[in-house]
């Protein structure tokens, strides 16, 4: 038996009335009975925050902005990069270099300026979120990091408000409406981040640029809905999308009663140090990487004096591609986690590991010394300091 | 033969288990973390918390969903 459709009330009063231009550009809107002109009104006086201007958040702050949500919050503290334009369509060519938060503010005043937009150039923090959060009815959440989202995720909890999220990783995404009044919470789904290193980042592992569409597009919706009360919201089930095999399923997520932030009896009943609770890197891999780091120029004097090393790359095969060290061996990181590639080292040589940025290698070289290879070190900068400091006509990505 | 294992399909794959295994034994089997997960049992998230007392039941469609950070 499932359980009875949710139905919530809106979460935002009408404003007052619209002006005729407002009705002229919303007029698709108004003749859908469902919205009409009380939900089209309710949009209006509607305070919506954006965590992030990158993948998800570019589309749905464009689709937020479109649809007429009176106000806008977008926190981000990063510039545009060139590789985020396969995927942020929010920002352009000629964005390079520029404030995202600003080049996000210029390109929703251009699809609507009858929209607000109000930006929080910073990072979000502990410090911060309570007060930033607190302005806003809704959150939506198109963040890149497990830390941010356990505080957005704690912070909705504490003041009570929903948080439409949404992740996505190559090719797959999820998205759902946690809001512990009236369902589960993120952490009721997930209670904790998975160990250091072992879930890549998109920076790391890569996605797909329409998937961000595809989750954003669902994550906006549910605002929309939420704002004016409208279907049945996405509050206790999860979304799962899997673009290759083109499906959308939903599973049912209940609240769980051990909960540590909305639970019977919680643990976490202020903001915590998040990212020490999420833990970028691993007691083991920090403590290996102690006195076991060299710098991309230790390395290149290393192989220039033939000294007797294995260089072993730990990123994945199409990264390999990309770019790579000369003389390096490709080992993926995960064959060390689930497989056998400590029989495939050298014995006689010393052994030195690198990925992109230095994480993954760390993880590696905790397991590579534990396994006996005392004197082997790991490149701390990994790929990207060795082509920005030796190899500066090579890409990086 | 069928009273001692149990016939499961993990994320599309068939999987055979001795017929007292529980989820969080499969879970311990499979991974080598349990956190980072949310494991559904059809159409329902098992929370964490009841992995450990819900025992597998023959033909019981098991998803082991992974975290993902990316936005």
């Amino acid at each position: 038996m499932s359980a009875a459709p949710v139905k919530l009330p809106p979460l935002v009063e009408p404003a007052s009335e619209l002006t005729v231009d407002e009705v002229r550009r919303y007029s698709r809107h108004l003749i859908i009975p469902d919205v009409a002109m009380d939900g089209q009104k309710r949009l209006k006086n509607a305070r919506v925050l954006c965590v992030g201007a990158g993948g998800l958040g570019s589309p749905a702050l464009m689709y937020l902005a479109a649809a007429g949500v009176g106000t806008l919050g977008v926190i981000e503290f990063d510039t545009v990069d060139e590789s985020n334009l396969q995927r942020q369509i929010i920002h352009g060519q000629s964005d390079i270099g520029r404030s995202k938060a600003q080049s996000a503010r210029d390109s929703v005043r251009e699809i609507n300026p009858y929209v607000n937009v109000v930006l929080h150039e910073e990072r979000l923090d502990s410090e911060n979120v309570m007060e930033i959060f607190s302005q806003y009815d809704l959150i939506v959440d198109g963040t890149d990091n497990f830390a941010t989202r356990y505080l957005v995720n704690d912070a909705c909890v504490l003041l009570n408000k929903p948080y439409v999220w949404g992740s996505i990783y190559r090719f797959d995404g999820q998205a759902a409406v946690f809001w512990s009044e009236h369902g589960p919470c993120y952490r009721c789904l997930y209670p904790e981040p998975p160990p250091p290193g072992m879930v890549p980042s998109c920076a790391e592992g890569g996605v797909l640029g329409v998937l961000c569409g595809s989750i954003g597009a669902i994550q906006v919706t549910e605002a929309i809905k939420l704002l004016t009360g409208i279907g049945e919201p996405l509050v206790g089930r999860l979304m799962i999308y899997d673009a290759l095999e083109m499906t959308y399923r939903t599973v049912k997520v209940r609240k769980d009663p051990e909960c540590a932030v909305c639970g019977k009896n919680p643990t976490v009943t202020e903001l915590i140090d998040y990212e020490a609770f999420c833990g970028a890197v691993s007691e083991e891999a920090i403590e290996a990487a102690r006195d076991s780091t060299i710098t991309p120029a230790t390395l290149k004097q290393w192989i220039d004096a033939g000294e007797n090393i294995q260089i072993i790359d730990v990123r994945e095969p199409a990264e390999y591609q990309i770019v790579s060290i000369p003389g390096a061996t490709l080992i993926p990181k995960n064959e060390f986690i689930m497989g056998d590639a400590l029989s495939k080292l050298p014995q006689d040589k010393r052994v030195v590991l690198h990925c992109k940025s230095g994480v993954r290698s760390a993880e590696v070289l905790a397991l590579v010394k534990a396994a006996g290879f005392s004197d082997a070190v790991h490149v701390g900068s990994g790929i990207v300091g060795w082509v920005n400091q030796i190899e500066p006509h090579k890409p990086i990505y | 033969m069928t009273a001692t294992r149990v016939q499961v399909v993990v994320n599309g794959q068939p999987e055979s288990f001795p017929a007292d295994t529980t989820l969080g034994a499969l879970i311990s089997r499979l991974r080598p973390s349990r956190t980072g997960i949310a494991v559904a049992v059809g159409d329902d998230v098992v929370p964490r918390a009841e992995w450990d007392d819900r025992p597998l039941r023959h033909g019981d469609q098991i998803e082991i969903l992974t975290a993902v950070q990316g936005g």
